[in-house]
């Protein structure tokens, strides 16, 4: 009955997003107040039920209902609870029920809290919220239904790939939707502001609250899917240029992008259809990202479907979105007035920059994950592109972006004096240089570029701390009012330069642990020593042990260094019962120096294992970047909602009455 | 400046970072994609000693030989030619006999694909794309092989 209640849910959702597509657009251009009401009451509703839809499908799943097929496939009775839940979304139905739940949940958010936009404005944007809301209804209603019976009903389930049984990727896809379906606010408001014919800062101001908030998901569950990948698969490396990462990593180089322009377009009111058109960019990628990840062109952990009918829906689905969204562009776009005008060195020409150079380095990814696919359509020649092809085009691409990071924020709106904002980053350049001076005197090995990566990082960080300094004017003014300078500044100061530090610190783990790690591979007998970056590893032997949903052979290593006992390592391999297949668990040793990273092999015919090694030095640093720049963009956030006019927390006992404007 | 400078010097700056993408894409398009090849078509061409390209197929049975240290010596088969490839390191999870395997590396002089990286993807029912194609070409699929193992199990504890 659950599961019925579910479906009928989802029907009903699907019915209430075409009304809410319809409606409110013809209100909208026949002035229609009333039709045009119709667009927040129907967002809300079509959340309401696509949430009871998800519900009764996580019902389903924690109560092991294995007549329904979608459960009986990807749970079993014996997975812990935390893997139950998780499963949901660990399918290609349940995922893209999530995707749909995330897209109602910021339709009902503009819905609910946009009582300042005007009337028009929300009435278009939640009708083409609608229409994509629509799409992919019909999609799962029609091809991807989870909620399909099985009669009779099986006694357990298949089991959750175990791979993916892991608490990291139980909150990946969630942060990675959010991230990818939140662009699509900026994309409705871009085609509301395409049919209107007109866009002004006000639409700007609401546009890049959004755009952060989606912008920051993504950034964290990037660096989510990094984390696990670096853990669980036990190749010991956090990025591998993969099809389904870039296909994460393009929409955020192209949000953050938006996310800069936006700032130019509330500023100053210009870069107006270059903001619109990247918006749509934006989301286009995410769409993108989804259906080369659903559609099973890349095969790979992710790719869940492999009904060709899906593939094909989906690719029409974006083929109607992006096309119509860029046909609605050329017609639309030159309507737009021109804003404000700036000299080539200013804040908004340094923005320029950063937008011509993020976006051509998405393009560079583009190009590297596309053409594999376009040479087998049109050749049917298989090649694939690695790492060195994103290595040589993305860094050299990337690299004058991060250099020009810390000139952004000193240059003046308008005209800028490139000057003085070199003379006020003196003292960071300085600290970089001895930084970089420093590392390659004291290098023994290791590519000769890696302390430029280091003296970058530096440079990044400085770069950012050196702005808030001069904000608060630290060593000008006096001590009491420097520190009412702080108080007072802007959180979306502190916002930029958290972010920028941030990378600061990504850039320091990434070259690092690049350059400097140590990788051993060894057949190892209990009582053999093996030695790495200044640890001794002695391998005691490996002994059976007994989990919730899994048996798994563990190998015990003790680690000393320097004759003292540092910790034991325990790196194992699981065989999973139920799903009938294995995983490789690494053993990690965390440390401020850095990660030692062992991982257990087959067993060899001489009675030894192999068992490869790593030392990654500061890894750990690529992680806690991407979490600082999470943390600027939740700063900067808690700033733009003060400002734009929306309710005060504090102020409206009732969070429905909107403030006065 | 001028409108029309200002203008210059954004289209300028434009078209100079564009070239450049263009250049490095091109220059890493030359170098760094690697072909896919299977055991027939490695015999049917001539491929140069040293040139890196992935190998793939299916782990002949019983051809796994463990040998010094970590080397693993196994073979490659598509069916209907095979490649005999040596691997130092650790095999991933799914390295099975009889499954789809993908291999990274050289081919040494003496006939023997030297890789350096094995690839056999995350799922069991996995088989990678390119080599399900090549085996349909080869009327040597045998469909989901492994769907069979979806059928309800009796008693599972």
């Amino acid at each position: 009955m659950i599961a019925e209640t579910g479906h009928y849910a989802l029907i009903l959702a699907l019915a209430v997003a075409i009304v809410q597509m319809v409606l409110p657009l013809i209100g909208a251009r026949i002035r229609d107040q009333q039709l045009m009401a119709v667009a927040g009451p129907a967002a809300q509703l079509q959340f309401v039920l696509v949430a009871i839809a998800f519900v009764a499908l996580m019902t389903a799943y924690v109560t092991s209902d294995f007549s329904v097929e979608n459960v009986w496939r990807n749970s079993a009775v014996a997975k812990p609870l935390l893997y139950k839940i998780s499963g949901v979304w660990g399918n290609h139905e349940g995922s893209m029920v999530l995707w749909v739940l995330i897209l109602a949940l910021f339709g009902a958010a503009v819905a609910t809290f946009g009582a300042n936009l005007p009337h028009q404005l929300k009435a278009n944007v939640l009708a083409v919220q609608g229409s994509i809301a629509a799409a992919f209804l019909l999609f799962i209603v029609t091809t991807s239904n989870p909620f399909i019976r099985l009669d009779p009903a099986p006694f357990d389930g298949q089991g959750l790939n175990p791979v993916l049984q892991d608490p990291a990727l139980a909150f990946h896809p969630p942060f990675l939707y959010t991230g990818y379906v939140g662009f699509s606010m900026a994309f409705s408001f871009a085609i509301a502001a395409l049919i209107d014919g007109r866009i002004d800062a006000a639409w700007a101001r609401w546009v890049r609250p959004w755009t952060l908030a989606a912008w920051m998901c993504l950034t964290l569950g990037i660096a989510m899917g990094s984390w696990w990948a670096y853990y669980e698969l036990g190749w010991g490396g956090f990025w591998f240029w993969d099809p389904v990462e870039n296909a994460s990593f393009m929409p955020w180089l192209a949000g953050t992008a938006l996310l800069h322009s936006a700032v130019v377009m509330e500023k100053r009111d210009a870069l107006k259809v270059w903001t619109i058109l990247l918006a749509i960019i934006t989301f286009s990628l995410s769409l993108m990202g989804t259906f080369l990840v659903r559609s099973g062109v890349l095969t790979s952990v992710h790719a869940f479907a492999i009904d060709p009918a899906r593939g094909i829906f989906i690719l029409a689905i974006m083929g109607v979105f992006i096309g119509g969204a860029l046909a609605l562009f050329a017609w639309r776009a030159p309507l737009l007035a021109q804003g404000g005008l700036f000299a080539p060195i200013s804040r908004e020409g340094s923005l320029v920059l950063n937008n011509l150079l993020l976006t051509t380095a998405w393009a560079a990814v583009f190009v590297g994950t596309l053409y594999p696919l376009a040479l087998e359509a049109l050749t049917g020649d298989k090649i694939s592109v690695g790492p060195p092809f994103f290595n040589l085009t993305f860094a050299p691409l990337i690299l004058p972006l991060l250099i020009a990071v810390p000139f952004g924020p000193l240059l003046a709106w308008k005209r800028g004096d490139l000057l003085a904002a070199a003379q006020r980053l003196t003292a960071a350049a300085c600290l970089a240089l001895a930084v970089l001076v420093l590392v390659l005197a004291f290098r023994q090995r290791g590519p000769w570029l890696a302390p430029l990566g280091i003296g970058l990082g530096v440079w990044l960080i400085a770069g950012a701390a050196t702005e808030l300094v001069y904000r608060v004017k630290l060593f000008e003014a006096s001590r009491s009012e420097a520190w009412r300078r702080l108080r007072n500044l802007p959180r979306s100061a502190y916002g930029t330069a958290l972010a920028h530090a941030g990378l600061g610190i990504v850039v320091i783990g990434i070259v690092v642990t690049t350059a400097w790690r140590s990788e051993a591979i060894l057949a190892m007998k209990p009582g053999d020593t093996a030695q790495i970056a200044g640890y001794t590893l002695a391998f005691k032997g490996v002994v059976p042990r007994q989990g919730p949903n899994y048996r798994e052979r563990v190998a015990l290593f003790e680690v000393t260094r320097n004759g003292e006992k540092v910790t034991e390592l325990t790196p194992s391999k699981r065989e999973y019962t139920v799903e009938r297949s294995g995983t490789t668990e690494a053993g990690i040793h965390p440390s401020w120096r850095g990660d030692l990273y062992a991982v257990l092999g087959d067993q060899l015919k001489d009675g030894a294992y192999s068992i490869r090694l790593y030392f990654n030095p500061l890894v750990r640093l690529i992680w806690l970047g991407a979490l600082t720049m999470f943390i600027g963009g939740a700063v900067s956030l808690s700033d733009r909602r003060l400002r734009i006019g929306a309710p005060r927390r504090a102020q409206t006992k009732a969070a429905t009455v909107p403030a006065a404007e | 400046m001028t409108r029309k400078q200002r203008r210059g010097v954004l289209i300028g700056t434009c078209l100079l970072v564009l070239g450049v993408a263009v250049g490095l894409v091109l220059y890493a398009m030359r170098d760094s994609i690697v072909f896919f090849y299977t055991p027939s078509e490695v015999t049917a061409m001539q491929i140069a000693p040293g040139q890196r390209f992935r190998l793939g197929g299916l782990v002949e049975t019983g051809s796994v030989v463990r040998g010094e240290g970590t080397t693993i010596r196994f073979v490659v088969t598509d069916k209907s030619k095979t490649l005999p490839v040596t691997y130092t390191g650790v095999l991933p999870d799914l390295f099975r006999e009889g499954q789809g395997v993908v291999a990274e590396g050289t081919l040494a002089a003496d006939g023997v694909f030297h890789a350096d990286n094995v690839l056999a993807k995350h799922d069991e029912k996995y088989m990678p794309p390119e080599v399900a194609k090549k085996l349909k070409e080869q009327g040597v699929w045998r469909g989901d092989a492994k769907a069979s193992a979806g059928e309800p199990q009796a008693k599972v504890n």
